[in-house]
């Protein structure tokens, strides 16, 4: 089926657009917009952003490809994203990242039985002062403690959402 | 010497230290409307005197780079702002644009019309959803006041700011990958030249730069070019200013601190940053971000010769070296972003490479065969180093694969990965050896120290 944005998503692409000299520059802006929407970046993404940018598919393929946070699959509900880069590993890094595989009864890059959670590592995410620390969706927790990994995840977990 | 200093960070926890009511109650865009009321040439000469260098790593003088705009005869202008922060060990724009946004827009307000662009992008990396928010809530507030838009504060120069997001790419910090991240492409860097002040956004004159640089203009038009530059103890290597310091790794208080450039290594673990975790030794300090070569406690400053701007600490640790950019360049390394990453004694430096060299493989942006598959190279060597299968051959072909990326890339990615491999290598490989040698196993070794 074709893909389509929402009424008030289409509202924010036409304002994008005034902000660039070129409708190009609003590819990955407009990405992130569809994948808001769509949860992944599927063929059919792909063709609407190449239809209202006048791009070619394969460049906009080529965009999706080069960039981490574009999903090319489907992914659970929220996104967990744990920074296993040097200073947060230098504060315990590794040992988040167990916990999470444990607590979610998953491993690095898969998804929870009920779809619910996506868990990945991140390359640094710029909070090495408060280190260690993940990002649930888009919200950073930083510091992280064994107690609080467990609150999060326990709550992520327990949402309706 | 430390120097603490507050015109960045003053509303740093202040109640909405962020929103426009409190940036004014402490002078915010009295400089933007000073500086409208200079001539361009005047403003960007007021910015030479700053000696401000660029905070993004690089080191350039803004004030410079400022002056190689010159208008086109048909082409607009554009201020590019690298917000793309990502390098392992750097947290320090994050605050800026969390915390104090509006001097980000006055920056902008203010180097627009130095480089004769009218629209500002700033380039931020899309997992900072705060920055953003605060950002564009600056944004709002100042265009709601006329500060942006037709006529700021009543002068026929319009100014426009938008925030442009990525979406996950490290290598988009480079400044011409984040241009062609802007135009819409894939984040792979250009060939320079042309540079941007040539041909950069959209193929027209651009100047891009660091967020904290451009956070630092209003105050640089507040006290006067020079009055800033002085700040520094490093004024008379035109390293001038007050700047963010960040400490992070193995200290009891990591953070970020705002100082006059001239605060040493030293003095920033053990008076900023309360000193090592378990009162430990320092077994190595990197710099300013991941790609800047560690520094080893026990180095010495090497620099006989009067001449040398390192003359004044030769014979001494290089931890007793203020924080500068040529300063840094002299003892081997470089100042980077100026946020230190401490590894305490009892960290294993080949697992701390191997660390970094993941983060290298998987952010090539994969354009060049050196760094696409020496990256790869190099991480699967110490990986086979650290799983006891590595050979004293192995050593000698990390050093080969480093040195053969080294100055064959299009972009400094590939010195970005090489020179902190090289700094490994070089200073810790008695801890190579000992695991080629079998006195040591990867089960062993730690990064986190109790």
């Amino acid at each position: 089926m074709a893909f389509a944005l929402s009424e008030e998503r289409d509202r924010e692409l036409r304002q994008l657009l005034e902000r660039y000299p070129t409708k190009a520059a609003a590819c990955i802006p407009l990405l992130h917009l569809c994948q808001d929407q769509a949860g992944y970046i599927g063929d059919e993404v792909i063709e609407f952003v190449a239809h209202r940018l006048d791009l070619p598919p394969a460049h906009v393929k080529g965009v999706v490809t080069f960039y981490s946070l574009f999903n090319q699959h489907p992914v659970g509900k929220h996104q967990v994203w744990v920074c296993r880069t040097l200073p947060c590993a230098l504060r315990g890094a590794e040992d988040v990242i167990k916990q999470c595989e444990k607590k979610l009864g998953i491993h690095i890059g898969e998804t929870t039985a009920n779809g619910k959670v996506t868990l990945r590592t991140a390359e640094c995410l710029a909070s090495c002062g408060t280190a260690p620390m993940m990002q649930v969706d888009k919200e950073y927790f930083e510091n992280l403690t064994h107690d609080r990994v467990d609150e999060i995840l326990s709550r992520l977990m327990e949402s309706k959402r | 010497m430390i120097r603490r200093t507050d015109f960045l960070t003053k509303n740093y926890g202040v109640p909405n230290g962020w929103s426009l009511s409190v940036y004014e109650k402490t002078g915010g865009y009295e400089a933007a409307k000073k500086a409208l009321a200079m001539t361009r040439e005047a403003v960007v000469d007021e910015a030479k005197k700053a000696n401000l260098r660029g905070r993004g790593g690089a080191g350039f003088p803004m004030g410079v780079k400022w002056s190689f705009m010159r208008p086109h005869p048909t082409k607009p202008a554009y201020l590019v702002i690298n917000a793309d922060e990502g390098e392992p060990g750097t947290h320090k724009d994050r605050t800026l644009m969390e915390l104090n946004p509006h001097s980000v827009v006055e920056g902008c307000i203010i180097g627009c019309y130095g480089i004769g662009a009218h629209v500002a992008y700033i380039y931020v990396r899309d997992e900072l959803h705060l920055s953003k928010a605060r950002l564009w809530g600056a944004i709002d507030e100042a265009r709601a006041k006329g500060y942006l838009g037709k006529t700021p504060f009543g002068k026929d120069y319009p100014v426009e700011i938008y925030v442009h997001t990525g979406a996950g790419a490290y290598i988009c910090g480079e400044e011409t990958a984040l241009l062609n991240s802007l135009e819409g492409k894939r984040g792979e860097p250009r060939l320079k030249p042309p540079f941007p002040a040539q041909a950069g956004a959209f193929g027209c004159p651009t100047t891009v730069n660091n967020l904290e640089t451009i956070a630092a203009v209003p105050t640089i038009f507040t006290i006067g070019g020079e009055e800033f530059s002085k700040y520094s103890s490093l004024h008379y290597l035109n390293d001038g200013g007050v700047r963010l310091f960040g400490i992070n790794g193995h200290v009891k208080k990591p953070g970020v601190h705002e100082l006059a450039v001239g605060v040493t290594i030293r003095e920033l673990v053990e008076d900023i940053g309360g000193g090592v975790l378990g009162g430990r030794r320092i077994l190595g300090v990197i710099p300013g971000g991941s790609s800047t070569p560690i520094l080893r406690a026990d180095e010495k400053v090497n620099a006989p010769d009067e001449k040398s701007p390192l003359h004044p600490w030769h014979g001494k640790s290089v931890l007793d070296v203020p924080l500068g950019v040529d300063t840094m360049r002299g003892i081997g390394t470089m100042l980077g972003t100026c946020c230190v990453t401490v590894l305490a004694e009892g960290t294993c430096p080949v697992l701390a490479m191997h660390n970094l060299m993941q983060f290298y493989r998987h952010e090539s942006c994969g354009q060049c065969t050196p760094c696409r598959e020496g990256g790869a190279w190099l991480l699967g060597t110490v990986e086979k180093i650290l799983d006891g299968h590595g050979t004293m051959a192995d050593l000698n072909t990390l050093t080969d694969v480093a040195n053969n990326i080294m100055g064959n890339t299009i972009c400094a990615f590939g010195e970005g990965t090489a020179m902190p491999a090289l700094g490994f290598i070089g200073k810790f490989r008695k801890d190579f050896v000992a695991y080629i040698n079998g006195e040591r196993k990867r089960s062993d070794a730690r990064l986190t120290i109790s």
